[in-house]
């Protein structure tokens, strides 16, 4: 569902103005606009060009390269799975099966109700915990199978 | 009297459930009416104790771990704080082996101080090395780095001291610190413990680069992987603010340098120098060909020190103790102390920092106490994800950069990832190219494709096609790639790759698990 524009227009310009005269501040506004919208909106995109007299392919450039970037707007809750070697080692990815299974998606998508997204990640610096996820910015370590299940019944309320 | 209890505020023991013990070590004292003051301190870095409660009886600290939140009430009824009889109890923190076998420069304060506190900070040795720097001049501060032999940190090893020089004598108007925070690799997180439990040491080494350098500009580059460390650097940059540590005039020394934190965006090839540059401009984050060197035209175009967060923690000790202190650990080429990270599945998990020369096996077998598992190690891999997988045969490698080389693999940011005997190499060597993949930043061919077709190849390999003939392809592959690529994701990829073909033969005409079984 696009958002109206005139809604997103005055967020995305509070934004813009909180950044005038930082130096280089492309990445910096985009977090801030994904934290505000949960995504990257194509009409967010238009308008941060035009501030940052940058071309339109430019910004795009910059959102597609980054892999937390997203241009879809996401699940409510954000269940990362990590699934480096440290994770590995320790049976992390029998865990990312569980959690593909468990909500009938793959990583990358968000389940069909909204409520959670499942992403990959390579490594949270949890790796003498392994294996490791974090829900909503909340490290999890020495994560098992029974754990997961409340994690992700947790994303289901 | 007031009792001072010490709680982890570190992202693996907070993993690990250290806030609700924290909750109740505070519901328990008010419903009992003890007098207790809760310090959230960092990791001691004993992760496999996580969540590890300390307590502070007449000056020595005693620990506990690990505690659950329904072990904090049978805690003070064997009289916590100093419940020395309760099974959890590991005596006084100096004498675990583990912690009492080190030798901690850079993280001497990690888990001992509270780490937004100027004035804790103050009482454990910090700022000294600032003001020692504040007493010279540039080309002093310079001379005193080079002279300690300290070696980049993140993963290269090049000489601190040489980079910092370059940087002096570059024309400017305004030069610049960056501090690469992307710790990316898998099995390390000794830039996340130093960030979260003793920022301001990453705060003065940088204040103290800005002086050896006239740099007046200064950024954090920390992945968002690492929310927690943002945080906490957030927060100790407006304490070092106040104490002066930054600002118009560091230690009113009339020479002003300010940081800003930037926060990364998921990419792993960020943490390589020039992509990180390009990533802190606004850009993608692609890898820029060298020359100019990026202390010549770095951030802007700017002359820039880009250095790990380990290499400019380890700076303010150089500063306040000499030199000599620091260069006398070590051997050969490769001085001072090394924070080695133990990870995967390792019985005693964790940061060990050592002067470098340990081998492998005592680190792995003796410090490490072998896997979690409890089955043989059959492989570790050093160096993160571009680091060659080692087998039991080489466990009498020294922990030093040369000598790593001298066996076809690299000490990296110096993580440690055991894998216990159910480790298929194959699939390992298979996820090194996929990786790649995964995060190449496209801008050469070897990386940007090599990695694609090298995935390709191992599944033909895993099938049972032409075994041979696809293993010299992968072989001739690996070549090109370490050969061919600009950086180290692609240039380095070989060594996961070749490592696990040439160390584990038997793996490689074996079935899948799951299909074995079947």
């Amino acid at each position: 569902m696009p958002l109206p524009e005139t809604d997103l227009d005055a967020r995305l310009q509070a934004i813009l103005r909180a950044f005038e005269g930082v130096e280089a501040p492309l990445l910096e506004i985009l977090h801030a606009v994904q934290l505000e919208f949960g995504h990257v909106p194509e009409g967010a995109q238009r308008q941060i060009a035009e501030a940052l007299n940058l071309s339109r392919a430019e910004v795009h450039g910059v959102v597609s390269f980054y892999h937390d970037f997203r241009t879809e707007v996401g699940g409510r809750h954000d269940l990362k799975i990590c699934r480096a070697e440290a994770c590995q080692s320790m049976g992390g990815e029998a865990l990312a099966r569980q959690a593909r299974e468990a909500l009938g998606i793959d990583f990358g998508e968000t389940a069909a109700d909204g409520s959670v997204s499942l992403g990959s990640v390579y490594c949270l610096g949890l790796c003498a915990c392994a294996p490791a996820a974090m829900l909503d910015g909340t490290p999890v370590g020495r994560l098992d199978g029974p754990q997961l299940e409340a994690l992700i019944s947790e994303t289901r309320r | 009297m007031t009792v001072t209890i010490f709680v982890p505020d570190d992202s693996g023991a907070l993993a690990v459930g250290a806030e609700a013990v924290c909750d109740a070590i505070r519901r328990e004292s008010a419903t009992r009416g003890a007098d207790v003051r809760l310090v959230r301190n960092g990791s001691r870095g004993l992760y496999w104790l996580e969540p590890m409660v300390e307590v502070e009886i007449d000056g020595r600290r005693f620990a506990y771990g690990p505690v659950t939140p329904a072990d904090v009430a049978g805690l003070f009824d064997a009289g916590f704080p100093d419940a020395g009889s309760h099974p959890l109890s590991l005596g006084p923190t100096e004498d675990i082996p583990f912690l009492e076998r080190q030798t901690r420069l850079t993280f001497a304060r990690c888990g001992v101080i509270d780490p937004l506190s100027v004035a804790d900070y103050e009482r454990h040795g910090g700022l000294a090395g600032l003001r020692a720097a504040a007493a010279m001049n540039a080309s002093e501060i310079v001379e005193t780095v080079t002279a300690s032999g300290l070696r980049g940190r993140g993963g290269a090893g090049f000489p601190t001291g040489i980079k910092w020089k370059t940087v002096l004598e570059a024309k400017g108007a305004r030069k610049v610190i960056v501090c690469n925070a992307d710790e990316g690799d898998s099995g390390t997180f000794a830039d996340r413990m130093i960030m979260e439990g003793d920022p301001l040491v990453l705060i003065e080494g940088m204040a103290i680069a800005a002086l050896a350098t006239g740099a007046d500009q200064g950024f954090i580059y920390i992945r968002s992987e690492y929310p927690h460390a943002i945080a906490k650097i957030r927060r100790a940059l407006v304490a070092a603010r106040q104490s002066r540590m930054i600002g118009p005039s560091i230690l009113e020394s009339g020479h002003g340098f300010d940081i800003e934190v930037r926060v990364g965006a998921g990419a792993y090839v960020c943490g390589e120098e020039t992509s990180l540059l390009n990533s802190l401009e606004g850009k993608r984050g692609v890898v820029r060909a060298k020359p100019p060197l990026p202390a010549h035209h770095g951030f802007l175009g700017r002359p820039t020190v880009v250095n790990n967060v380990i290499s400019l923690a380890s700076v303010p000790v150089i500063l306040a103790k000499g030199a000599d202190h620091y260069r006398d650990f070590g051997m050969g080429r490769s001085r001072g102390t090394i924070p080695i990270q133990l990870a995967g599945n390792v019985r005693r998990g964790g940061l060990f920092e050592a002067a470098f020369g340990m081998t492998l096996g005592e680190i792995v077998d003796d410090i490490g106490g072998g896997t979690a598992s409890g089955r043989p190690v059959k492989a570790v891999q050093v160096g993160g994800p571009l680091g060659a997988y080692f087998p039991r045969s080489l466990f009498d490698t020294p922990f030093d950069y040369e000598a790593f080389a001298a066996r076809d693999g690299l000490i990296g940011h110096a993580g440690i990832v055991v894998f216990d005997d159910t480790a298929d190499m194959l699939a390992q060597a298979r996820f090194a190219f996929e990786f790649c993949a995964i995060e190449s930043c496209g801008k050469c061919t070897p990386c940007r494709i090599g990695a694609v077709r090298g995935a390709e190849t191992m599944d033909k390999i895993r099938r049972g096609e032409d075994v041979e003939a696809n293993t010299a392809l992968v072989a001739d592959l690996c070549n090109t790639m370490k050969f061919g690529s600009l950086c180290a994701l692609g240039g380095f990829t070989p060594y996961p790759v070749m490592s696990a073909l040439r160390h584990f033969p038997n793996d490689i005409g074996r079935k899948p698990a799951a299909e074995a079984a079947e």
